[in-house]
């Protein structure tokens, strides 16, 4: 592929809240079909970083391009907010409390966005909410509603309710710490499978070796600043920052 | 002293059957508009600019703070004398409406305001715009979730309806009024519009029952 223009890119990007600086001028840039993963302590500011990526959070210095486009530009109230549905249309994002709608079915919450945001039909629609749930093993589910099914099954919906605007990049905002341990593998499984598509991700996690296991790149960051990154293996094994270290001293001795 | 006779009560049927249905439909219409209302001043004291969002909490605050009673004069009595002769149902519908939609539309707000935040958030994210997002995921869910709240409102509100009496509505308890002073049997049809409102409530409560079910189904 010669499109070497990356996917996100974020430059300098700052973030206050209140007096507290939680981003101290954050660059980094994700490839197309890289799998990059973010670590660090609470507090660290890898959460916001990856929320203002999406423009959830709004950063107060610096820029987030998205394949070639800026999220954060300046517009008029009115303009921006059209362009900033636009681009979010284009970015899925998995949370940590899944944020299912409740009051919707399965296959409407799959199919609410691209059938109110793209007017797709209720047949394809339909067709597409099967098609999603397929890929994450859940296509018994399309008719239940979100009380009914365990933290795991509620995760993977909301990472097909994601997929099914067909994003260029996937955020996943600390999507397992939420689940009882036995459920995290099953949604890692549906993680590792859209990695070996080439889906294009950001994934903020406690879980280093599913960090190792599937990111071609990890960042660690610490106090709002990056303090170092790298291939997974070196990076784990070989870290060169002290801070680095003591982090996975404590996470890896648990 | 005079005993019990209820035989006599369904000869003044017709009066009464009149006044029954002229409840029902002051307070069916009521509802409806107070719910209708009520959901779109909570819109607008929640996101309106402040040019529509002050005067419609100083509307809701007035009703809020003054008897229905007096409401219904204002409307009746009063708008006439700046030459707004509204009839008396609608004197009644409209006051009822009014005065009923500032609570519902307190618990609207209220409902709409203890959704989790994540709710929004995750429409944002899939490019949902702020209007949008209240419209199929906010509304809906707060909707759901005051049916309870609202359902108890709509009791009160069948039974207050019996109010706008005072403007000269036959509803049901005036006709039963009417048929006391025919026939001096106070307690006999007093009893009968008693037992009317109770079977209405029963239907009113079974349809609120039937409505919380399913909702409650659908989450």
């Amino acid at each position: 592929m010669n499109d070497v223009r990356p996917m996100i890119e974020v430059r300098g990007a700052r973030k206050f809240f209140g007096p507290l600086e939680v981003l101290k001028g954050i660059d980094f840039s994700v490839a197309r079909g890289q799998i990059v993963a973010v670590i660090g302590p609470s507090g660290s500011g890898k959460s916001t970083l990856l929320r203002s990526i999406n423009h959830l959070e709004t950063l107060d210095g610096g820029e987030v391009w998205l394949d070639g486009v800026q999220v954060n530009q300046t517009l008029d109230r009115r303009a921006f907010e059209k362009h900033i549905n636009r681009v979010r249309q284009q970015m899925g994002m998995v949370f940590q409390h899944f944020n299912l709608f409740p009051h919707l079915s399965v296959a409407e919450n799959i199919s609410i966005a691209p059938v109110r945001l793209k007017g797709m039909g209720r047949a394809q629609a339909r067709a597409l909410a099967l098609e999603m749930l397929d890929k994450v093993g859940l296509a018994d589910k399309i008719d239940a509603f979100p009380a009914r099914l365990s933290g795991g099954q509620k995760q993977r919906v909301a990472i097909a309710r994601a997929l099914a605007m067909q994003p260029k990049v996937m955020l996943f905002d600390e999507a397992t710490s939420a689940l009882d341990p036995e459920l995290v593998d099953e949604v890692n499984i549906v993680m590792k499978q859209l990695a070996s598509e080439h889906m294009t991700m950001v994934i903020v996690t406690h879980e280093m070796r599913f960090a190792a296991e599937v990111a071609d790149r990890v960042i660690f960051m610490a106090d709002g600043a990056v303090v170092e990154e790298g291939r997974p293996d070196a990076l784990f094994r070989n870290p060169a920052q002290e801070r680095t270290r003591s982090f996975l001293r404590k996470f890896l001795n648990g | 002293m005079q005993g019990l006779d209820f035989s006599i009560v369904p000869e003044y049927w017709p009066l009464i059957g009149k006044g029954l249905w002229w409840t029902v439909v002051i307070s069916a219409a009521s509802a409806v508009l107070s719910i209708v209302a009520g959901i779109g001043f909570a819109l607008v004291v929640l996101y309106a600019p402040p040019v529509l969002r002050y005067p419609v909490r100083l509307f809701m605050w007035l009703f809020m703070g003054t008897p229905l009673l007096l409401q219904l004069f204002l409307i009746y009595f009063g708008l006439v004398q700046v030459g707004i002769d509204i009839p008396a149902v609608w004197s009644g519908i409209i006051g009822l409406s009014l005065h009923f939609s500032v609570y519902n539309a307190d618990i609207f707000r209220a409902g709409i305001a203890a959704l989790d935040g994540g709710q929004t958030e995750a429409a944002r994210s899939l490019g949902f715009g702020a209007w949008q997002t209240r419209v199929y995921i906010v509304v809906p869910q707060a909707l759901r979730n005051t049916v309870p709240a609202i359902g108890n409102m709509m009791i009160a509100l069948l039974k207050e309806s019996s109010i706008v009496s005072m403007i000269g509505i036959a509803e049901l308890v005036h006709s039963a009024q009417l048929v006391i002073s025919e026939t001096y049997r106070p307690f006999e049809f007093y009893l009968t519009a008693a037992a009317l409102y109770y079977i209405l409530n029963l239907v009113l409560e079974a349809v609120l029952r039937g409505i919380e079910r399913k909702v409650e189904l659908s989450r």
